[in-house]
């Protein structure tokens, strides 16, 4: 058995998803360029975003290229790294005072919690595939992916980013949970958390408190904290079904919409694009989470298919964490919508994301790995 | 889980199940999307509208006032203001201190921003500053996106051209009170800076002076800076208030009354129509306008002068001796003659009292006229005792005291002409005898305005039944009073020996202009009681009392003598004497009242100085000369302001003098 060239891998490429995924980062940069105000302008963001969303491309094509083997071998050594990139923001940030979220490293600032969403899925993936069918359900086996999960959780907590925090979470739940453990555990969890969130108040800041208590009373607060649901529910709501138009938002370009290019640019999107480019929007991202269960459902091997399910609900979380808190459906929480919100970092993951869905879909029909207990 | 197979199919088991969980989430994501994009569209699409499109109300310009010429008496001056939102405004201190910058803030000015702040709802502006000049309003303009919840403001300010001189029949304006924003339903009363008329012309034609606001509707970004304008409603100024006021009378009139305590009214003896109506001390409706100063207010609350006290229509006074004329009257009416007389000796016996006449040493023999222009009490007290009250009470209500007139004022008193009547219902007791005689001479429980006295005075000098107006509008003469018009000419002759004879009390008071006379008489007003010891020690004089106790001039008049055209009431409050303090302000009055007209050509002086009465004319009353009751009014003055100097061939015509007032 050859390994199979580059040029090879791409052409088996599934381009209809790279397709989709330009498009949804095209339709973002439409959308950035109406969001710089005025007539529209390619400053200050589209024009960056563009360059970031093609340089980022090529990443995740180098990603998907790489064989899958080469994941698995370096996904503890990953984990490890960020884990202890977390713990330097975390210094930095006991040192610096307040809050801090990234490392800079000159060139770039980088966020190891955006990594840690890629690597615990990775670590949990290859503990998962290595780990004998038998000891799967057995809580001891459960206690090293728990802590796995634990830690960076607690450090990104720390920061304090409780969106990250919870997706780091529940994409970890996720993995366990498709790695076959045992159901009534979730069932239970989902109880336990609910009795928690007493204790979970008590732990949070002031302004997390402010947001949750604002999620669940708008309108007692319209023009404070409750502003930017109120506003984006606005926006959204007087879109209607075609939207007022590309460069026609009142809303946005009135400076309305707060963090209308980050965080909210799905209620800015909506007012200019209305109901149609919502759904559109929504049958993008359909598209791409579906393909990845796809892939996770037609892996030859654990890692690969723990890793695509893993990714895609990483992936799915994203999405459906920002959509609920842009219509008013979960507290504001400040996670951007990938691939079309302005910056780096969210977009880094997700294409990185993707760039590992493809690998695994390439490596899909090779029983590729079989190193490990479960194959010998 | 045995097998690999067993491991994948529970893998797929459940990656199906999150699958279905995905998809159902997206469902209700794109059920929500839908939900408030179409179901909730309308809803949302007022809430954006709302937040872009504000409406900016522009204040209307109040109306005018203007005098009979047109002058205007109160208009608006535009000036630059700056109001702030409080839920707008991040920081209030570094706000006001940014303004600062641009624009002096008192620590005094801070603190009422404060409390403004905190009383009224965060959407309402607070006005910061007002009359800012032009360069620090623009300059805060170009600073505005940087100071969120700041607006400027274009406004107007009521200005009064003449200040004092026209304050209390013009009123002032103000912010409306927290009853009167209550009680009216005008939205225009919540908006900054809107003032609402108060006292006077400003107070009753309030409505009318408002007009309507317009509206600026603009679009807003989330700091409220404005990007476009949508459009633009124009505002409906106020209705321009037209007065029978004549400005430059006005302001003299005001002038010649300085620093005393009084009023003066200057009348059109055939129309009503009052030329000048003042009075003194007066306040400035200037300071009112923008606001006025609390030291300020308490000044004038705690004036022993009243200048807020609106005196021609709120002040009550006897009319003495102006009432005279009134008695005469009754008398004439009652069947007395003219040349019936008494003998004065300077008291007059009712049964075991004495009544005083002002001259101690009597004036011998007087009768109707001489009684009159000499001003004799003893005359009056044996002419009110034969005719009796009534007849005395009935004459001065067909001459307009005890009256309040239709006029637009905000508050008239009613003065009283007291009756039997009215003595049983509000004391419960007889009239006395001694009352009659008190009254006769205009004393005791007779209160009359001094706006009444110059209805008196323009209804004897006219024979009409003119009410006073302040209104500028078409009028016909007031229709003829049923008296007799021999017994008006025997009026009008001895008042107008009272200033022409030279035994007339107000002789230093007549006219010094040729071909023109007045007449009149004076009045002193006691303000306390002359007891028995101080009459025999002497009364006395007013120089050495307290200012507070001495008698109040007051003086009636009209002019000229032979065709009477103008009517003059003067009421000094404790003046003195009625011939050294009131007579002297209505000669001076009349008198500018006559050269403006004869510059104007209004009036023309017959060529020949015939119509001035002889002086020395001390004869009885025999005389029937003088105007006719019923004569024709001399030219009424031309409508256009502008036409000022126009001849007018009505006043020419009448101009040809009548048979000289003499006597035999």
């Amino acid at each position: 058995m050859h390994a199979p060239t580059i040029p090879d891998k791409l052409r088996r490429l599934n381009w209809w998803i790279v397709l989709t995924i330009a498009v949804l980062g095209g339709f973002g940069i439409a959308v950035l360029y109406s969001a710089a105000g005025g007539g529209g302008s390619f400053q200050p963001f589209a024009m960056r975003q563009g360059l970031r969303f093609v340089v980022l491309l090529g990443l995740m094509l180098a990603i998907a290229s790489v064989d899958l083997k080469f994941w698995l071998r370096i996904a503890y050594p990953a984990y490890a790294v960020v884990v202890g990139l977390l713990l330097v923001v975390e210094l930095l940030g006991a040192v610096a005072g307040g809050s801090q979220r990234w490392v800079d490293l000159g060139i770039i600032r980088l966020q190891p919690s955006e990594f840690m969403k890629l690597t615990l899925v990775l670590a949990l993936a290859r503990y998962y595939h290595f780990l004998p069918r038998v000891y799967v359900t057995n809580p001891y086996r459960m206690i090293p992916p728990v802590v796995m999960t634990a830690v960076p959780a607690g450090l990104v907590m720390l920061q304090p980013d409780l969106g990250t925090a919870t997706l780091i979470t529940a994409g970890a739940v996720g993995i366990m949970f498709l790695a076959g453990l045992n159901g009534w555990l979730f069932v239970g969890g989902a109880v336990a958390f609910a009795g928690s969130l007493p204790i979970a108040w008590q732990l949070m800041h002031d302004y997390q408190r402010r947001r949750v208590d604002i999620f669940l009373n708008p309108e007692n607060d319209p023009l404070g904290a409750g502003y930017h649901i109120t506003q984006s529910k606005i926006a959204i709501g007087s879109g209607g079904i075609t939207g007022k138009g590309f460069l026609e938002g009142t809303q946005s370009h009135l400076n309305f919409l707060p963090e209308m290019h980050t965080d909210f640019i799905f209620a800015m999107m909506s007012e200019e694009w209305g109901l149609l480019g919502g759904l559109f929007v929504l049958a993008c991202y359909a598209v791409l989470i579906g393909w990845g269960l796809w892939v996770a459902l037609t892996g030859r091997s654990q890692f690969g298919r723990l890793l695509a399910g893993g990714l895609t609900i990483t992936i799915f979380l994203y999405v459906c964490i920002n959509l609920m808190m842009v219509m008013g459906l979960a507290p504001v929480v400040g996670i951007p919508l990938p691939l079309i919100s302005y910056g780096g970092s969210a977009m880094m993951t997700v294409l990185m994301a993707f760039g590992l869905l493809f690998a695994c879909s390439l490596s899909r029909d090779r029983t590729l790995i079989e190193e490990g207990p479960n194959y010998s | 889980m045995e097998t690999e197979a067993d491991r994948q199919h529970l893998f797929t088991r459940r990656a199906l199940l999150v699958g279905a969980g995905q998809a159902t989430l997206f469902t209700v994501l794109a059920g929500r999307a839908a939900y408030l994009s179409v179901f909730q569209n309308e809803h949302y699409k007022l809430l954006a509208e709302d937040n872009r499109v504000s409406i900016r109300p522009i204040l209307p310009r109040r109306g005018l006032i203007v005098d009979r010429r047109g002058y205007p008496l109160a208009l608006n001056r535009q000036d630059y203001r700056l109001a702030l939102v409080p839920e707008q405004v991040k920081d209030l201190e570094a706000t006001l201190d940014a303004i600062a910058r641009h624009f002096p803030l008192t620590e005094e000015d801070r603190d009422t921003v404060r409390k403004m702040v905190r009383r009224v709802p965060g959407f309402m502006p607070v006005e910061v500053a007002r009359d800012i000049d032009w360069q620090a309003f623009s300059a805060l303009n170009v600073n505005m996106p940087q100071l969120a919840g700041l607006q400027p403001i274009q406004g107007y300010t009521r200005y009064y051209p003449d200040g004092p001189a026209v304050a209390h029949v013009l009123g002032y304006v103000g912010s409306p009170s927290a009853e009167t924003v209550d009680a009216d339903p005008d939205p225009m009363l919540r908006l900054p800076g809107f003032k609402v008329g108060k006292g006077g012309i400003e107070e009753i034609f309030d409505t009318r002076l408002r007009g309507r606001a317009g509206a600026d509707k603009v679009e807003v970004n989330a700091r409220g800076r404005v990007v476009r304008t949508l459009g633009r409603t124009q505002d409906t100024p106020g209705d321009t208030i037209e007065l029978t006021l004549d400005r430059e009378l006005q302001v003299f009139t005001a002038w010649r009354l300085q620093g005393e305590a009084g009023s003066a009214i200057v009348m059109d003896v055939e129309t009503g129509e009052i030329l000048a109506l003042c009075s003194t001390p007066a306040f400035d409706p200037n300071s009112f306008s923008a606001g006025i100063k609390t030291r300020e207010w308490k000044a004038l609350l705690g004036d022993e002068m009243h200048p807020l006290l609106n005196k021609p229509f709120q002040g009550v006074y006897p009319p003495g001796s102006t009432f005279k004329m009134l008695t005469a009257l009754a008398g004439l009416a009652s069947g007395v003659t003219p040349e019936e007389g008494i003998s004065c000796s300077g008291r007059y016996r009712l049964g075991s009292h004495y009544f005083h006449c002002w001259e101690r040493r009597g004036h011998g023999f007087v009768n109707m006229h001489s009684g009159i222009f000499q001003s004799c009490d003893v005359y009056f007290y044996d002419l009110g005792r034969r005719i009796g009250i009534q007849a005395i009470a009935d004459m001065a209500r067909k001459f307009g005291l005890g009256e309040r007139y239709d006029l637009p004022v905000p508050s008239q008193k009613r003065g009283l002409v007291p009756d039997p009547a009215w003595k049983l219902k509000r004391h419960g007791k007889k009239w006395l005898p001694g009352e009659t005689l008190n009254a006769s001479i205009g004393q005791g429980y007779l209160q009359v305005t001094p706006l009444q006295l110059a209805v008196m005075s323009a209804r004897l000098a006219s024979g009409r039944a003119v009410v006073p107006r302040l209104l500028r509008k078409d009028v016909r003469p007031a229709p003829l009073l049923d008296v007799p018009a021999e017994h008006l000419a025997l009026v009008r002759q001895a008042m107008s020996d009272v200033v022409n004879s030279s035994r007339g009390t107000a002789i230093g008071a007549r006219l010094r202009l040729p071909g023109l006379a007045m007449a009149g008489k004076t009045g002193t007003a006691q303000v306390r009681r002359i007891t028995m010891a101080e009459r025999r020690g002497g009364v006395r004089s007013n120089d050495s009392l307290p200012w507070r106790e001495r008698d109040h001039a007051l003086f009636v008049s009209f002019a000229p003598v032979d065709r009477p055209r103008y009517a003059c009431a003067v009421v000094i409050d404790h003046g003195g004497s009625g011939s050294k303090a009131a007579a002297p302000v209505a000669r001076d009055i009349l008198s500018f009242l006559f050269k403006q007209d004869i510059a104007r050509g209004d009036y023309r002086t017959p060529s020949t100085a015939a119509t001035q009465p002889a002086a020395g004319n001390t004869d009885e009353a025999a005389s029937p000369a003088g105007t006719p009751a019923d004569a024709p009014a001399t030219a009424p003055l031309p409508e256009s302001p502008g036409t000022a100097v126009s001849p007018d061939p009505v006043a020419a015509s009448s101009a040809p003098p009548d048979t000289p007032a003499t006597g035999d």
